[in-house]
């Protein structure tokens, strides 16, 4: 119980921690091989702590996290690649170990909606903009005085034929 | 007697609040200034009795009154005044009842120093918020009363979970309580105006310092709380992508969206529609934050209601105020005349692809947080979605709005000059090259650092461009300079602070990312550790005992070239009420950066695991976020909203020649 879960978000005084003082990755873990521990690092924030909310294993107290990290580095010793590692980690613990889901039938929503938002909203300000343009140069179309009109104007003014002006750009 | 007075004083309230909610509304509808004219006084007098109740309960807490089950739950009677002080919020109850305290807060304001607003747009602005107050009455009294008495009174609380007996506390809740709340005013005064079917430039004046203050503490709320998770969490991490920060940042987006497109709409009449909306968005973005966080429905560490009641009943209001005011948004808004045109090269253009990029950013936090809820409803599969997703969709989105920042303020109303402001631009595009070379090449760092400090100082130089332009600083002599920057408007400077600070913080992010190193050692007495240009000499261990709880420290002498630089005393603190602990990070800052020690576990033979990082430019992060909220300051203090709003100055704009 003591240490089931790692307190990590501080937010909105809503945290309910059972923690004991530690931290992540012990010096007994670390790998002597620096290139090899990079890629353990690299490979831990990538992986959750299963029983932890929302933690990657390179940040969480939890022993089952630990277990994750010396594996990882087993795994990396024997010459696994990095997705190989992450594999092996999948076939085990399913998906949900994954803080990146990879992008399959379910997830494609999830990663597609960045770009589709992106898009759909870009084509309706380009749509709400070609909108406005037309109906402003609908605004802007002059209509020819009819016989009437250039009667009266001439009248008005007291002159000949009247060129009739364009209302300047702009203005509705 | 005194929690019961609390308790009564907030029946009281909700009374008030029912009454709030039809009679200024229907006095509105009736033109009957004595109705509309109620909305005042139970506004203020709902304050009043919030403010009694909530004062009873702090002094249950700070009396340690353990008769009281949540202050038995949360309190210790040897803990330190300010935490009995601060205890009262760090937990559901308490929390929900600050949460109604600030509402009413706003409502009180609005009724006092809202002089100028038209009596009718304020009567119903009162009412609206006057419904979402009576929600959150009715839900705390009938799932969470803070107030209630245990059969028997123990003699000694069960203390403040250790983690949270910090100065953090103080500060953190409230401040984003009030950015959260602060929205529903907003939110009030766009429900108002599709009531009344109008909607003007005049309306977006009064709404703006409402929408500012909520941003201001909001983003003074987030920095806080990323910086109390860095030093207390003994790793010093400061964002994590987890929903519950998301719940805080998905209202910021959207707030930050609004704020923009608010100006749009108080300078050129332009995007009506899309503000009221985004005033709704953003406000039920503060209401989806509370049901996430409150429910338990993430079942986080965060989650204090583990009673379903209480999650449906948010859900509850979550589906009233969301839907109902989106119903009201699809039924009303197109009474609402489009107003100003503008050419897609335009400060208003700017602005919309601002409003373009944060709502998308703002989506993708949403999908990001909510997919895997989703999933698992409705195939069974679990799956996670964390900090690697957000890096891989949000980064790039922000990074864009980013590139585009410096251009917004530089472009001409209605019709801008893209080329112009590109050459106006091009000190900041050189320094910018000159910063991504010096990383690639002199640091040989890797192109992703490089972009970063090349995308902070585009924004950093390109924000000053603008203040450098409109005083004249290299070409006017010195002093008329000065005298032009003192008559700037006040916006102007507060919207060149807030992409300053924008681009502060991304300094500080790259540099805490990129150029980041730690060490991970066990260290017994006497011996050295280096990292970068300091060592580190373990002196020795000390026992000590707290208020309410005992530490170990450890004494480190750090060294720069064989100087002695100061000592860290980092230490491990254990809390016998709770059986648990904290972990006491030790920080010393030098300049920006800081150096972090913390303690691990103590093996048998006495040797001490201690973790050792150097953070380059940390301090920026949240620097950069207090440069934002005083750009924020600046603008609430803008001429323009001191004197009010203009009455409509019709006669004079037919006589402007056209453009």
């Amino acid at each position: 119980m003591r240490r089931s879960i790692l307190p990590r978000l501080l937010f909105a005084a809503m945290l309910l921690a059972n923690a004991a003082p530690s931290f992540a990755v012990q010096p007994d873990e670390i790998l002597p091989d620096a290139r090899l521990e990079t890629r353990a690092r690299a490979l831990s924030r990538e992986l959750r702590c299963m029983v932890c909310q929302n933690q990657n294993i390179d940040d969480s107290d939890a022993p089952l996290a630990r277990d994750l990290r010396i594996l990882v580095r087993e795994r990396l010793k024997a010459g696994d690649n990095d997705g190989q590692v992450l594999d092996f980690l999948v076939a085990r613990y399913g998906q949900f170990v994954l803080l990146k889901p990879r992008f399959e039938w379910d997830t494609a929503a999830l990663w597609l909606a960045p770009i589709a938002l992106l898009l759909v909203g870009g084509a309706a300000l380009w749509a709400a903009l070609r909108r406005r343009k037309a109906a402003s140069t609908h605004l802007e179309t002059v209509v020819p005085l009819s016989a009437a009109e250039r009667a009266r104007l001439a009248e008005l003014t007291g002159a000949g034929a009247a060129a009739p002006s364009r209302p300047p750009a702009g203005q509705v | 007697m005194i929690p019961e007075l609390g308790h009564f004083a907030l029946v009281l309230a909700l009374a008030l609040a029912l009454v709030q909610s039809i009679v200024p509304l229907y006095g509105a509808r009736r033109r009957d200034a004595v109705l509309m004219g109620v909305a005042d006084t139970t506004a203020l007098a709902q304050f009043a009795l919030v403010a009694v109740s909530f004062a009873a309960l702090v002094s249950c807490y700070v009396m340690s009154d353990f008769s009281v089950a949540t202050v038995f739950e949360n309190s210790h009677s040897q803990m330190p005044l300010i935490y009995k002080f601060t205890s009262v919020w760090g937990n559901h109850e308490g929390s929900m009842l600050l949460w109604v305290l600030i509402l009413s807060v706003f409502g009180g304001l609005v009724a006092a120093f809202g002089r100028n607003i038209p009596a009718t747009l304020k009567a119903t602005v009162l009412s609206v918020q006057a419904w979402v107050a009576a929600a959150f009455f009715i839900f705390i009294l009938a799932t969470s009363n803070p107030f209630l008495r245990l059969p028997n009174a123990p003699f000694e609380g069960r203390d403040l979970n250790p983690i949270l007996q910090d100065f953090g506390l103080a500060v953190h809740p409230p401040m984003l309580y009030l950015g959260y709340v602060g929205f529903s005013i907003t939110f009030s005064f766009a429900v108002a105006a599709l009531i009344e079917g109008r909607i003007d430039a005049a309306w977006a004046r009064w709404v703006r310092p409402w929408t500012l203050i909520a941003w201001i503490c909001l983003t003074l709320g987030i920095a806080m709380g990323s910086f109390w998770a860095y030093y207390t969490l003994g790793w010093g991490g400061w964002w994590y992508w987890d929903p519950v920060e998301n719940a805080s940042f998905m209202p910021w987006l959207a707030g930050t969206a609004l704020l923009h497109s608010a100006l749009v709409m108080e300078k050129r009449d332009a995007l009506k529609v899309w503000t009221i909306l985004l005033a709704i968005l953003t406000f039920s973005l503060s209401l989806i934050g509370t049901f996430l966080v409150r429910s338990g429905v993430l079942t986080s560490v965060h989650a204090f209601a583990t009673d379903p009641m209480r999650g449906i009943f948010i859900l509850a209001i979550l589906v009233l105020f969301i839907g109902g005011s989106l119903s009201l948004f699809a039924w009303r808004a197109p009474l609402l005349k489009q107003g100003g045109l503008f050419a897609p090269i335009s400060r208003e253009g700017a602005l919309v692809l601002n409003n373009l990029f944060l709502t998308v950013a703002c989506a993708t936090v949403f999908v990001g947080t909510l997919y895997p809820l989703a999933l698992e409803a409705l195939t069974g599969a679990k799956i996670s979605v964390g900090a690697p997703y957000f890096d891989w969709t949000f980064g790039p989105l922000f990074c864009l709005l980013l590139l585009a920042v410096p251009f917004g303020p530089l472009l001409a109303w209605k019709r801008g000059d893209l080329k112009g402001v590109t050459q106006r631009l091009a000190a900041a595009m050189v320094i910018a090259l000159i910063g991504i070379t010096v990383v690639c090449v002199v640091e040989g760092k890797p192109v992703l650092a490089a972009f970063g400090v090349g995308v902070a100082a585009f924004v950093i130089v390109g924000a000053l461009t603008d203040i450098v332009e409109r005083t004249g600083l290299w070409r006017a002599p010195f002093p008329i300079a000065v005298r032009r920057a003192a008559g700037l408007p006040r916006s102007a400077w507060g919207a060149a602070f807030a992409h300053i600070g924008l681009g502060v913080t991304l300094l500080g992010v790259v540099g805490e990312t990129q150029w980041g190193s730690e060490q991970i050692v066990s260290l017994r007495q006497g011996d050295k550790v280096s990292l970068r240009h300091y060592d580190f000499t373990f002196d020795g261990t000390s026992m000590r005992n707290g208020p309410n709880y005992k530490e170990l420290a450890v004494k480190f002498t750090v060294r720069r070239n064989g100087e002695p630089i100061g000592v860290m005393e980092p230490s491990k603190r254990s809390f016998p009420a709770r059986e648990s602990g904290t972990t006491e990070a030790a920080l010393m800052t030098r300049g920006f950066s800081q150096i972090y020690v913390s303690l691990g576990d103590t093996t048998a033979d006495g040797a001490v695991a201690v973790r050792i990082y150097h953070k380059p430019l940390v301090l920026l992060i949240w620097l950069g976020a207090v440069v934002m909220a005083i750009g924020g300051a600046l603008s609430l203090s803008d001429r323009r909203l001191r004197v009010g709003a203009p009455k409509p100055a019709r006669a004079r704009a037919a006589l402007q020649p056209a453009e």
